[in-house]
């Protein structure tokens, strides 16, 4: 289905000649399933269970309550600077749904929600913007990439992973990479679309484009009216999606997905959602972002729209909400305790992980920081 | 034992890695159909087909982006940049994942791969074809650099930074490359990294080098040698990160006297991090400050003038016998 609609168009020779791009030769379609109101294009509905609808859902909840919780922990100084995730939930989440555990996560840093649902502990994201490489793994993670900082960089570890599955014929796995529409602006982006178009490996790019890279908008970012357009130069499928629509990202990654491990390649997905919150707890939006642009995004919450839709399905009400939101808090508090409890974090761990061979030099250097450690807290 | 020159001993380090174990895979520009520029990789492609020795697009980044996720995913990829003077252009991969990722995840996530390229000067090439930039990766903690000097310690070295379980630069000589031949066992050799190789034993002069300089360096010390009974010990560093302090504090605890001798300019170099050594280690044994020969702190020059640039016999001489004289 994405391959047709996405089809490039090759050369024309009837065309007449001329270089002003009046004339586009290319669509972009767009899927969207549920629409800002809760409103559901039945035709196009997921056949998923309400299991799975209810655990999407509450993916969602609770990496919005997560995300609220690392704010306000940082507010009070109990932790250090972090990118916030809200309003960007189902940008991950439905994504992480239509993926097995044998598919691989390569993030950036803007999907907590997804890493929340590939089994990542709520703790984790507290101790990594504490400042722990503890932060980073989790048992049952090994196919779940840490957050990677430098934008655009993992779009090529994921083709590289992609390219391991493909020649080792580990054909039921495939590879969701995702980036920010700044990211396309990066070398590192171009570099990984056309690898992984000339390679043909099983991967799909879902690409949030947020409308922000810090302050610079997205129309600064790129002159193109859309991001998926991109990947028609590639001869890669590039489609533009509702992503504040669980279901739409759900459905599109599945396809893809589906497609992938078929052999058909890889697909460039643009999630179409918004920042709601500040690029990071050190960032003042107010400095660049019209305000009415906020509001009206926030009319779009991904959350508020898949809520009507459960209720509209007759499997979710007041009460059932009540009882998550207890639940999730509780879930929270234990983490922030387990967090705040912690206190193994071993000084000279740095010193462990540099090589995987012992080398007298590091250790040498190691002895010598354990000893001015043991002089400081003496003197102290 | 066959003769063989270093291309011939790197290429056979790559053809039995690669049939002793699948997951090793090799990438890189023009590498594939046309063995690689320098033919290192003639044969592979044919032996081991597209998808093991894969010739990928034109853009370095890509190639270790692309082999930091192989690695990641349990390949053992060994990618050669074309020239080290374009491998900077992978510099972010390298220093921003894999240098870091085994840190980053604390263990959980390694980055065993090896990027091979040629370096130095002497070739008489274009601009970008020449320099010696190894101090450039020796900063980068996380990440070995490997520098042979002939054709059998090249092979073994490689075949030790395939099987490591590190992020490896293995920055080959490439005046070396045709330079000599020597024998070169088919049995399976291998070479410690990380540890630098005491080429001649000697006790009134340490001299330190690496690479292709090695050669002059060799036939100068063996000058003085024989015209001055003088007795050296030669080092060959082999690895330039991390370094062997431990073999050059103790050769010049012995001799008391040291020369360096690098083709790299000189400032923030290996050359400055062995004085440091010496200077933390061996201080007390000095019998004349450590002099070195070195290139200078100018962009590499086109090769109309890179031979006065690069040590030469009568430098490298020059300094051993002042140092001795001191
Ligand atoms: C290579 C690189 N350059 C600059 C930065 C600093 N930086 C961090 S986030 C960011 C904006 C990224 O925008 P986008 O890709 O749209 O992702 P978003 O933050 O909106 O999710 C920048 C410039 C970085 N992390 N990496
Ligand atoms: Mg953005």
């Amino acid at each position: 289905m994405i391959a047709k609609t996405c089809e490039p168009h090759t050369v024309d020779r009837q065309q007449p000649y001329a270089l002003d791009l009046r004339e586009r030769t290319f669509k972009i379609s767009h899927l969207q399933i549920l629409d800002e109101h809760g409103n559901l294009d039945a035709e196009r509905e997921p056949d998923l269970s309400t299991e799975d609808l209810i655990s999407l859902y509450r993916a969602m909840v609770l990496a919005r309550a997560v995300d609220q919780r690392l704010l306000k922990l940082q507010r009070q100084g109990r932790i250090g600077t972090l990118p916030l995730c809200t309003g960007q939930e189902a940008a991950s989440c439905g994504p992480v749904l239509a993926m097995t555990d044998k598919d691989w996560f390569v993030g950036s840093y803007r999907e907590l929600g997804g890493r929340l649902m590939r089994g990542e502990p709520i703790e984790n994201g507290f101790l990594l913007y504490n400042g722990y490489e503890e932060g980073s793994v989790f048992p049952g993670g090994e196919r779940t990439l840490p957050v990677s900082i430098i934008i655009g960089a993992q779009t090529l570890h994921a083709v590289g992973i992609a390219y391991a599955m493909k020649i080792r014929g580990e054909t039921d796995s495939a590879v969701v990479c995702f980036l920010g529409d700044g990211a396309t602006s990066e070398g590192d982006v171009h570099e990984a679309l056309n690898f992984a178009s000339v390679w043909q490996v099983p991967v799909v790019f879902v690409c949030a484009n947020n409308h922000w890279a810090i302050s610079l908008p997205r129309e600064k970012q790129t002159h193109s009216r859309t991001l998926a357009q991109k990947a028609i130069a590639y001869d890669i499928p590039g489609i533009q999606v509702d992503g504040n629509d669980a279901l739409a990202m759900y459905q599109v990654t599945k396809d893809a997905l589906d497609r992938a491990r078929a052999g058909g390649g890889p697909t460039f997905v643009e999630a179409v959602t918004y920042r709601l919150m500040m690029h990071t707890t050190s960032d003042d939006p107010s400095r660049y972002q019209p305000p009415e642009q906020l509001q009206a995004w926030e009319a779009r919450d991904p959350l508020s729209r898949f809520k009507s839709y459960l209720e509209a399905k007759g499997i979710w009400n007041d009460e059932r909400q009540a009882d998550l939101d207890a639940e999730i808090k509780q879930q929270i508090e234990d983490a922030v305790k387990a967090f705040e409890a912690r206190k193994d974090f071993k000084p000279d761990a740095p010193f462990d992980h540099v090589f995987g061979t012992k080398v007298p030099r590091i250790e040498e250097q190691r002895a010598e920081f354990l000893d001015e450690l043991r002089k400081e807290s003496t003197d102290a | 034992m066959r003769k063989m020159n270093m291309v011939q001993a790197i290429n056979l380090a790559l053809d039995q890695e690669m049939a002793n174990d699948d997951r090793v895979v090799a990438l890189g520009q023009d590498i594939g159909v046309n063995g690689g520029v320098f033919r290192v990789t003639e044969g592979l492609f044919e032996k081991y087909g597209e998808a093991r020795v894969i010739d990928t697009p034109l853009a370095e980044s890509g190639i270790l982006g692309t082999s930091i996720g192989m690695a990641i995913a349990g390949l053992r990829p060994v990618a050669e940049m074309q020239f080290s003077g374009f491998s900077y252009l992978m510099f972010g991969q390298l220093e921003g994942h894999a240098a870091r990722l085994r840190s980053r995840t604390q263990g959980a996530i390694t980055v065993p791969l090896v990027v091979r390229m040629p370096y130095g000067g002497g070739v008489r090439a274009l601009e970008h074809h020449s320099e010696s930039h190894e101090a450039t990766y020796g900063h980068v903690p996380g990440v070995k650099v490997v520098i042979p000097s002939t054709p059998s310690n090249a092979r073994a070295l490689l075949v030790s930074a395939i099987r490591d379980p590190d992020p490896v630069i293995f920055m080959e000589p490439k005046r070396s490359y045709r330079a000599f031949r020597e024998e070169v066992s088919e049995e399976e050799q291998v070479m410690e990294i990380g540890k630098a190789q005491i080429v001649q034993e000697g006790t009134d002069l340490t001299v330190v080098s690496w690479g292709a300089v090695m050669r002059p360096t060799l036939q100068a010390v063996e000058e003085v040698r024989d015209q001055r009974g003088i007795s050296i010990e030669l080092i060959d560093l082999l690895t330039i990160s991390p370094m062997d302090g431990d073999t050059i504090s103790a050769s010049v605890e012995k001799t008391g006297r040291c020369v360096v001798v690098q083709e790299a300019p000189r400032s923030f170099s290996p050359s400055s991090e062995i004085i440091a050594t010496i200077n933390d280690k061996a201080l007390m044994y000095l019998e004349a400050p450590v002099r070195r020969v070195t290139g200078y702190d100018v962009a590499t020059p086109y090769f109309g003038r890179e031979s006065a640039y690069i040590p030469t016999n009568g430098r490298i001489r020059q300094a051993i016998e002042e140092t001795i004289d001191f």
